[in-house]
């Protein structure tokens, strides 16, 4: 359980870590906390000649409301790809403008593991299972890279790619993840299913929903996790309840709806793909009772 | 591969070295400082066996390479006891609630629980055992850990 042989690169930039990305290209792997890296290198599941470790790049780790509108609901707070979750779990500011991150950081693995575990990182790595990445698909979050070409932002609908796979390139660093802030009459929930406290999940949801002041669903967000080959999101249960009642659906129902749109649903020891889609929706319709229940309440 | 120097300060005395990037901090503590308190269970974040406070912060030593700690401030189990042997209020607190049987677990358990109830004082059962989630033990069941929790919170109040 060692890693084999790199060559390590410690830079204290941005630009120096994509710099060295751009001279290495293939052959680089950014380490930012390296909970998940480091055990996939100890375990010889992939390799890299060289890695570049950006735990000390100061300039990523902050977490940055930003007003870019005149409306409240057009708030984003961002957050650095460095900021570990154990900062964007107990931030205030977090927990008050996008409470689905701080509901979701208690799930991510064990304390010891948020202490160094990044909120980028954990993007990046794209694993089906990820917190972070439920929610950054759930509100629709930006992501910001930015390579030796510059600085661009990718709509979390289209970053996730395929398995542990994005939209990045391979000179390419992700530095910030912006959330929006849902500020009206609006519920948060997040439930999983897991055999321990800390494993990767066998199915959870993430679902925020706003509603107007006839209890009408006027936004509607679920992310879902465990349940595809990437972090995926409850599409069909959206649009049906969306402009609708809150109450004209029941919670059992969204959550089938949710699961409904999945092309892939992954089997392993811990369950069959049918057993997967039965908890997946089982955990949808529990967060949107939560959620809806705290925003009737709001 | 091209090996780095590596400086930490361990237990508040300075150690040096010098290593290849793939040598865990885990490894660096037992092998290059001699501190072999720090115990190595699966090697890859989940037992918690090697938990080691780093500038204070609880976190796993095999997930974390030498070279990345180099400059920062490391507090192995070895540190957590007073510089006359006195245990430390944890340590006393696993020994009289029978915290332990074989001890592999317990330098992980020591400095995770040092860490919980410096950043939570008055953790509730609940929070507890969450905290206590993240270290595997193969004998006692647990409940003397609980235990050892409670009376340590207990006695630093």
């Amino acid at each position: 359980m060692k890693a084999a042989p790199f060559a390590y690169h410690r830079p204290d930039t941005v630009a120096d870590a994509v710099a060295l990305l751009g001279e290495y290209g293939d052959d680089a792997k950014i380490l930012a906390g390296g909970q998940s890296l480091v055990p996939m290198l100890a375990m010889r599941l992939t390799h890299f000649e060289n890695l570049v470790d950006i735990s000390r790049v100061d300039e990523l780790r902050n977490i940055d409301l930003r007003r870019d509108g005149r409306e409240s609901r057009e708030n984003t707070v961002w957050i650095g790809a460095g900021t570990p979750h154990a900062l964007v779990g107990m931030d205030d500011e977090v927990a008050e403008s996008v409470p689905l991150l701080n509901l979701s950081t208690p799930h991510i693995g064990h304390f010891q593991i948020r202490t160094r575990g990044t909120l980028g990182g954990a993007i990046a790595h794209a694993d089906p299972a990820a917190e972070y990445a439920a929610v950054a698909l759930a509100l629709d979050a930006t992501i910001e890279a930015v390579s030796p070409q510059g600085r661009r932002q990718i709509p979390a609908s289209g970053f996730f790619t395929g398995l542990w796979e994005t939209a990045l390139a391979v000179d390419e660093i992700l530095t910030a993840v912006g959330f929006p802030v849902w500020s009206g009459r609006c519920g948060f929930a997040v439930q999983e299913f897991t055999r321990r406290h800390g494993d990767f999940a066998i199915a959870g949801a993430t679902v925020a929903v706003e509603l107007d002041d006839q209890d009408m669903v006027t936004r509607c967000g679920i992310g879902l996790l465990g349940l595809g080959s990437t972090p995926e999101r409850g599409t069909p249960a959206e649009e049906a309840i969306v402009g609708r009642p809150v109450t004209d659906i029941t919670a059992e129902e969204l959550g089938r709806l949710a699961l409904s749109g999945l092309q892939y649903v992954p089997a392993d020891l811990q369950g069959t793909a049918f057993y997967r889609t039965r908890v997946g929706a089982t955990m949808v319709a529990r967060a949107w009772t939560e959620a809806t229940t705290e925003a009737l309440h709001a | 591969m091209h090996e780095l120097p590596v400086q930490v300060s361990v237990n508040g005395r300075r150690y040096g070295a010098t290593v290849e990037p793939r040598l865990t901090l885990a490894d660096y503590l037992r092998e290059k400082c001699g501190l072999t308190g720090t115990h190595l269970g699966c090697e890859h974040g989940a037992c918690g066996a090697c938990t080691v406070l780093l500038d204070g912060q609880a976190v796993r030593s095999c997930l974390i390479f030498a070279v990345q700690a180099d400059g920062q401030d490391v507090t192995t189990v070895e540190g957590i006891a007073d510089s006359d042997g006195a245990l430390s209020v944890v340590q006393a607190a696993m020994r009289d609630c029978h915290g332990l049987q074989c001890g592999f677990c317990t330098p992980g358990f020591v400095t995770s629980i040092t860490a919980l109830l410096r950043d939570n004082p008055t953790p509730t059962d609940e929070e507890i055992r969450e905290g206590l989630s993240g270290n595997f033990c193969r004998c006692t069941g647990y409940q003397g850990i609980v235990n050892a929790v409670k009376k340590a919170a207990e006695s630093l109040r």
